[in-house]
């Protein structure tokens, strides 16, 4: 119960602040309600809707480019063994921990060169780095569990190797490919210093509304922002504790950090 | 087609992208941290930026306040995770799910802004001290954002942190220690020992791992500080993101050496990391 609310806390005032007509200090609780936070939400002329769809444009394509990207990496890692794979697990994975903003700082300037900066496109390109580490990792452990002998026997019956990977890989690999989807959209969901640094301000996600709402001095709006970005993350938990259950075993939960979302 | 070839290929899409849009951001880092920077007229390879940044004071006073503000996270969410986890491993595994999922999943963004409404001088905290009597105006209570101490940037980083070692924790808790603890009180193990002897050695090397991870995470990461932390000393990548910003374009040799320090720093965090990785999963 502690844990819960402990949990839970930072959320209260986020609720009270998002319908908060008027709230004084000392109240514990605003003396009136209003809807003034929602209908800035919903007001077309504050660019919330827009920023949504891009931030979902960008969240949707990153998720489907690093599921492409890491699916085949995981079977190579998960599936076969070989020389110098301690290596190329590490190569991989180090933009976990090695923060993606010092290489995004470093690429800056060949990005303008390119033409690619102000885009959504250079942004999506950045948003690569945080995702395809987390999709190929979450691909090799389903491939490491794999034994490949459904494909062995799909092989026997005469099927060629693009019908087994459609029909039994893909088919058995379903679920991984939909938390790495998971994952990778909502870390593209969440990055702010990546997409304000390519986007160079043009490309307006939610998280730059929020950010920019947060710096100043309304904590209605400010409020409503954050909720309306935490959205997602409630959905995808309430999905994934759902339909995903068979996943979720005790020894891949938060291994290799799974379970990590930035 | 040849098992190597197929590997090569199969492995080509994740290494161009980490390869070009990742490693080869960082070799730009590095060669721009050089001073070469023909775009402004800089060709000059050397090592000044590096030689400033080691010998300036603000530099000194960033790292300590970034190792800090890490070192106090990672450790106060690694013991409230060992503790969570213990009370929680009895507990049915849905509901801990749910409850410990969620700071996970939600945006550092979102966390930042609700522990600010907390913690503010007019937050909820604040609010409660008063109807308790304990404070008369919001000056009162003590400042917790923007502050000396980073409260509200620590307080942030355990909210996220907490849940996800306490999962990793939960996790090793519950596969060979149960059964190992059930042995150690047969054979009349009081409760401290059973701890101190039984399930700590086996939780230990997750609890190092999960918090090499957060170490190095809440090390380089920036949105949290940038929006919660005050303007002097800020931390590393806060601070070069503000130099790469800087108007003076020589500054940016600066920001990117403080880049490739982070870089440097990190990478030996997370070599050492999967190093501990791998012998848990031989262990």
């Amino acid at each position: 119960m502690i844990v819960a609310a402990l949990v839970a806390l930072p959320f209260v005032p986020l609720v009270l602040w998002t319908f908060a007509g008027e709230w004084r200090f000392p109240d514990l609780l605003p003396a009136e309600w209003s809807l003034r936070g929602i209908r800035y939400l919903l007001d077309p002329g504050n660019g919330v809707l827009g920023a949504t769809l891009i931030s979902l444009l960008v969240g949707v394509s990153v998720a489907l480019a690093s599921v492409a990207v890491g699916l085949p990496a995981g079977m190579a890692l998960g599936g076969y063994e070989w020389r110098f794979k301690g290596i190329v697990i590490f190569f991989i994975l180090l933009p976990i921990l090695v923060p993606p903003l010092a290489s995004t700082m470093g690429i800056h300037l060949t990005f303008i060169r390119l033409g690619l900066t102000d885009t959504v496109l250079g942004v999506f390109l950045v948003h690569l780095v945080p995702t395809v580490p987390y999709t190929a990792i979450i691909m090799t452990s389903i491939f490491v569990e794999r034994t490949g002998e459904l494909e062995e026997v799909a092989r026997t019956l005469g099927a060629g190797p693009w019908q087994t990977f459609l029909h039994v890989t893909l088919p058995a690999a379903a679920p991984g490919v939909a938390v790495a989807g998971l994952f990778a959209f909502l870390i593209s969901w969440g990055q702010y210093i990546l997409t304000l640094l390519i986007g160079g301000g043009n490309v307006v996600s939610l998280p730059m509304l929020l950010f920019s709402a947060a710096s100043g001095n309304d904590p209605v709006i400010t409020s409503a922002l954050a909720l309306a970005f935490a959205v997602p993350a409630i959905l995808a938990l309430v999905i994934a504790l759902r339909y995903l259950k068979p996943l979720e075993t005790d020894r891949g939960r938060g291994f290799l950090g799974l379970g990590k979302v930035s | 087609m040849g098992s190597r070839l197929k590997i090569a290929l199969l492995l080509a899409p994740a290494l161009v992208v980490i390869g070009v849009l990742f490693a080869g951001g960082l070799v730009a880092a590095l060669v721009q941290s050089l001073g070469y920077f023909p775009a402004i007229g800089m060709t000059q390879v050397n090592l000044a930026a590096y030689r400033e940044i080691l010998t300036d004071g603000d530099f000194l006073n960033s790292l300590l306040l970034t190792v800090y503000v890490a070192g106090a996270s990672t450790g106060i969410s690694t013991v409230l995770a060992v503790l969570a986890a213990l009370t929680l491993r009895r507990s049915s595994g849905r509901l801990s799910a749910v409850v410990f999922q969620l700071p996970i999943t939600v945006p550092h963004l979102v966390a930042a802004v609700g522990i600010s409404l907390v913690v503010s001088q007019t937050g909820l905290g604040a609010r409660l001290a008063a109807g308790l009597g304990l404070i008369g105006e919001p000056k009162d209570f003590p400042a917790l954002l923007y502050d000396r101490y980073s409260i509200g940037i620590i307080l942030t980083y355990v909210w996220k942190e907490t849940p996800f070692v306490a999962l990793v924790v939960l996790a090793s808790l519950r596969g060979v220690a149960a059964d190992l603890e059930d042995v150690a009180r047969t054979l009349g193990a009081g409760a401290w020992q059973r701890f101190w002897y039984v399930v700590f050695p086996v939780i230990s090397p997750g609890i190092v791992a999960a918090s090499l991870i957060v170490f190095a995470f809440t090390f380089g990461a920036f949105e949290v500080p940038y929006l919660l932390g005050k303007t002097y000393p800020t931390i590393l990548p806060v601070t070069a993101y503000n130099e790469y910003r800087d108007i003076d374009l020589s500054a940016r040799p600066i920001a990117m050496a403080i880049n490739i320090l982070i870089a440097a720093l990190t990478a030996v965090f997370a070599a050492a990391y999967l190093r501990f990785a791998r012998d848990l999963g031989r262990g």
